[in-house]
């Protein structure tokens, strides 16, 4: 195993070179300028000049992309050109937000919609699992920021019991913390949890349908031994597999949840960045989701050890 | 089970109590102005730049020479008394006692001469006082010199520039930095003082009360007067999604919005707690921009032809949704302010004649070349105009289409030349502040310099001509007819067309009061009970 963990970290590098050269390729090629976001309005094109050559746009792309290298082989990412800040300090802002909401959106998502599916999956045909199903197709079509509207309207303007918008750092205190997530990770859980019960429930049905778990019935075993205990172990597979993909593209997903509340995570960060073409700032963001990505497939697959005692790397 | 989980929720609670630190605690005690700007702030230097919301910083942190008061008047600020010599060569200065900067140092001469020598080098009203400029020398640390050329009417108007680029004074280390390259040291001597720490661009910018900041006895007025901070605390809380916004002033996370769309409004306005003002006497002006450099644009009578054809009622509906929120404009320069006029206006302010634009249009020879029009689908402002203007275009007979993008790809275009099949464009919109239209010298689009012009490059030694003719105008009466004369030759030439006069009203809680009338969002005078 652990000659398969190296293999697949050495992976993660080439991989991450790849999408290096790509990214800043892509962004190279890509209509706007920073300079004329910085000169604002009543610049001249004589002034925007004055500023590319002052930030090195106007260098060659060899030259520019050489020098980008050079300082991630340093573990220098580079410097915003619009704040002045390294574009370290400024991922590491955001990160603590967005892990905490990714964190609990998978929380409140994967607690809540296990047992759903389970539950629909054991009752399968009846008023239960057409109304989990029902919850499923709901989740599923209203868009995260309507959802996120009704509950704003509802728990803060409303009842006045959760904050609409910000967010503050665990250090700032546990409860101020946690009030500030509520909301967000319901509004982009309920996605989440639609999904998750739905392969839940898929997964179980199929695992419920085999020998083993009628004989474990035929045994006399408790219906909650054989579902959690025999029948949920083997499900666990594909649902470890949907959660993994799903912390991806909770990280990623989190842009639209994080704007309308206001939260100053990595995905308003990268959206702020592209908007205004802070090259460095993309490049980073870019190069740490996709380490992120790599990492979290490797965990995931890692944990199949764990339910499938036959998968052995 | 019970006991454990009793014993859990007490721990969980004890350590939420044990987590609060003594600095939110402190804060809680403190008076915090909650405050939703207009934009992001980005850029620190509001010198490198002529963004708004770094302006807006500028004013927080740092202090200016003079000022400008509510009726249009110079005011000194940072200067005690001044003295002009008869022959309007020479100006003499002298600074208030007790100016600092936030890192103790006083203020000295050579400090402010750094400072005007660096937004001279961007600003193009301190470009024309650098032109005039014979010398700039210190007599002493508290007193300074300017020596004149020649006379230059504006020079105080000048050194009390109230818009982008503002003149502020900076400490010499920092203002002997490229005018092209931004500063990231935000020492200022201004009422407030940024605290780099907390910042989080994207999201919140923090400033403390400066209590080493010496106000002047009087009132404040604009940028003038007592800059009196009344609160201990100023968060700026940028928040992108306007509904959110709305939802946090509503439910009292936030004192005060700068400037809320058009939508809401109604919203607000119903609000008990919430008074929505328009507090900016200047408002806005929404422009049509041609590119001088390709047809059909290039010719003036294409340009004269959407003059008979625009109706800026439609414009002002577009971009303020509430025609209370706006007006038509029919001057060059800023409506309300001293020099609008509407002298030779009668094409754009008479009745509407599509007939007349379409002879005019048959007159230029237009051959039904493709009018691109950039537009910006994440500015309301410009978008309503690039939609509006394409359906007239249309009406017209004229073969035009609008390319969308965002803002960023729009200002990029923008500075292409090429031809529209090779990534220029015709047409695009924009909006400028009253403050920055309300003469020839800080009207940019109005210039006529060719290559050295605002984006469009519109060439005519005529208008130039009328606006240096402008700056020569010693007196109210002359600076008024200059002006209008460089009115009538914009009538005739085009080099842009106004589309409204508007308004983005601003919205605070009624806990709030001191607010001060200005366009721009001053938070000195702004108590908090």
């Amino acid at each position: 195993m652990f000659a398969y963990v190296v293999r697949r970290l050495f992976a993660t590098i080439v991989v991450m070179a790849v999408v290096a050269f790509f990214v800043f390729s892509l962004l190279y090629l890509t209509p706007g300028d920073p300079a004329a976001v910085i000169a604002g309005d009543a610049a001249t094109s004589d002034d925007i000049r004055r500023i590319r050559a002052n930030l090195g746009l106007d260098e060659p792309f060899l030259v520019r992309f050489g020098g980008w290298v050079w300082g991630l082989l340093h573990g220098d990412l580079g410097t915003s050109i619009f704040t002045n800040l390294p574009v370290t300090r400024l991922i590491a802002q955001r990160v603590e937000p967005t892990v905490a909401l990714t964190l609990c959106t998978l929380l409140v998502a994967v607690a809540v919609a296990v047992p759903l599916g389970v539950i629909a999956a054991a009752r399968v045909g009846t008023w239960i699992d057409r109304s989990v199903m029902a919850f499923s197709v709901l989740g599923f079509s209203v868009p995260v920021f309507v959802l996120a509207y009704i509950l704003i309207l509802t728990f803060s303007i409303e009842l006045d019991w959760l904050p609409v918008q910000g967010y503050r750092n665990f250090d700032e205190g546990v409860w101020e913390w946690l009030r500030h997530l509520i909301l967000p990770s319901i509004a982009l859980g309920t996605v989440y949890m639609a999904l998750i019960a739905r392969i839940t429930r898929a997964t179980m049905l199929d695992v419920l349908a085999q020998d083993y778990v009628r004989t474990a019935q035929a045994k006399g075993l408790a219906p909650h031994s054989v579902l959690v205990g025999h029948a949920l172990k083997n499900a666990a597979v594909p649902i470890m597999t949907i959660v993994g993909i799903g912390i991806a593209l909770l990280i990623s997903g989190a842009i639209v949840t994080e704007t309308v509340f206001a939260i100053p995570g990595i995905g308003r960060l990268t959206v702020d960045a592209i908007l205004r073409r802070d090259y460095p700032i993309i490049q980073g963001v870019i190069l740490i989701f996709s380490a992120t990505y790599v990492l979290i497939n490797l965990a995931v697959d890692l944990s199949y050890m764990l339910f499938d005692p036959r998968i052995r790397y | 089970m019970k006991s454990t989980l009793r014993r859990l929720a007490g721990f969980v609670v004890l350590a939420a109590v044990a987590a609060l630190p003594a600095s939110v605690a402190l804060a809680q005690s403190q008076k915090v102005l909650k405050f939703i700007p207009q934009a992001d702030l980005r850029i620190l230097d509001p010198i490198s730049t002529t963004a708004y919301i770094t302006r807006n910083h500028g004013y927080m942190v740092y202090d200016t020479l003079f000022a400008m008061d509510e009726k249009f008047q110079v005011k000194p600020q940072m200067v005690d008394k001044f003295d002009v010599s008869k022959d309007q060569l020479t100006y003499t200065f002298t600074l208030r006692d007790g100016l600092k900067f936030h890192d103790g140092q006083p203020v000295r001469s050579a400090d402010c001469i750094a400072s005007i020598d660096r937004w001279s080098k961007r600003d193009a009203l301190g470009q024309k006082l650098a032109e005039a400029t014979e010398s700039w020398s210190a007599v002493d640390d508290k007193t300074f010199r300017l020596k004149l050329k020649k006379p230059f009417p504006l020079t105080l108007e000048g050194l009390a520039k109230p818009s982008s680029n503002v003149p502020f004074i900076m400490p010499e280390r920092i203002a002997k930095t490229d005018p092209f390259k931004n500063i990231d040291d935000t020492t200022g001597s201004g009422p407030f003082k940024f605290v780099k720490a907390e910042w989080v661009p994207g999201n919140k910018v923090v400033y403390v009360k400066n209590t080493d900041y010496v106000p002047r006895k009087e009132p404040p007025s604009w940028a003038s007067g007592g800059k009196v901070v009344k609160v201990d605390r100023v968060e700026w809380i940028y928040i992108p999604d306007s509904a959110t916004a709305a939802a946090a002033l509503s439910a009292g996370e936030a004192d005060w919005w700068e400037n809320l769309p058009a939508d809401l409004i109604p919203l607000l306005s119903r609000n008990k707690n919430i008074t929505v003002k328009n507090i900016d006497p200047m408002g806005s002006m929404g422009m049509i921009r041609f590119n001088f450099l390709h047809p059909p644009f290039n010719n003036v009578k294409m340009r004269q032809a959407l003059l008979y054809a625009i109706n800026q009622q439609d414009y002002v509906i577009g971009i303020a949704g509430d025609p209370k929120n706006g007006n038509p404009c029919y001057s060059y320069f800023t409506c309300g302010t001293p020099l609008a006029s509407e002298v030779a206006a009668d094409p754009l302010k008479g009745k509407r004649d599509l007939e007349k634009a379409k002879q005019l249009i048959k007159e230029s020879g237009y051959k039904g070349e493709r009018i691109v029009i950039i537009d910006a689908t994440d500015q309301p402002m410009v978008h309503a105009q690039s939609l509006l203007t394409l359906d007239l275009l249309k009406r017209l007979g004229l073969n035009a289409e609008v390319q969308a993008g965002d803002w960023g790809t729009l200002i990029t275009r923008r500075a292409v030349r090429e031809p529209p099949e090779k990534g220029g464009w015709n047409i695009f919109h924009t909006w400028i502040v009253g403050p920055d239209m309300v003469n020839p010298a800080v009207n940019f689009p109005i210039r006529g310099t060719g290559d050295k012009a605002w984006f469009g490059w519109p060439t005519d030694a005529k208008l130039e001509e009328l606006r240096e003719a402008w700056f020569n105008a010693t007196d109210q009466a002359s600076s008024k007819k200059a002006a209008d004369a460089v009115q009538e030759r914009a009538y005739e030439f085009v080099p842009f067309i106004t589309t409204a006069q508007f308004i983005l009203p601003t919205a605070y809680r009624s806990n709030i009061s001191g607010v001060i009338i200005a366009p721009i969002a001053f938070l000195w005078n702004v108590e908090k009970k």
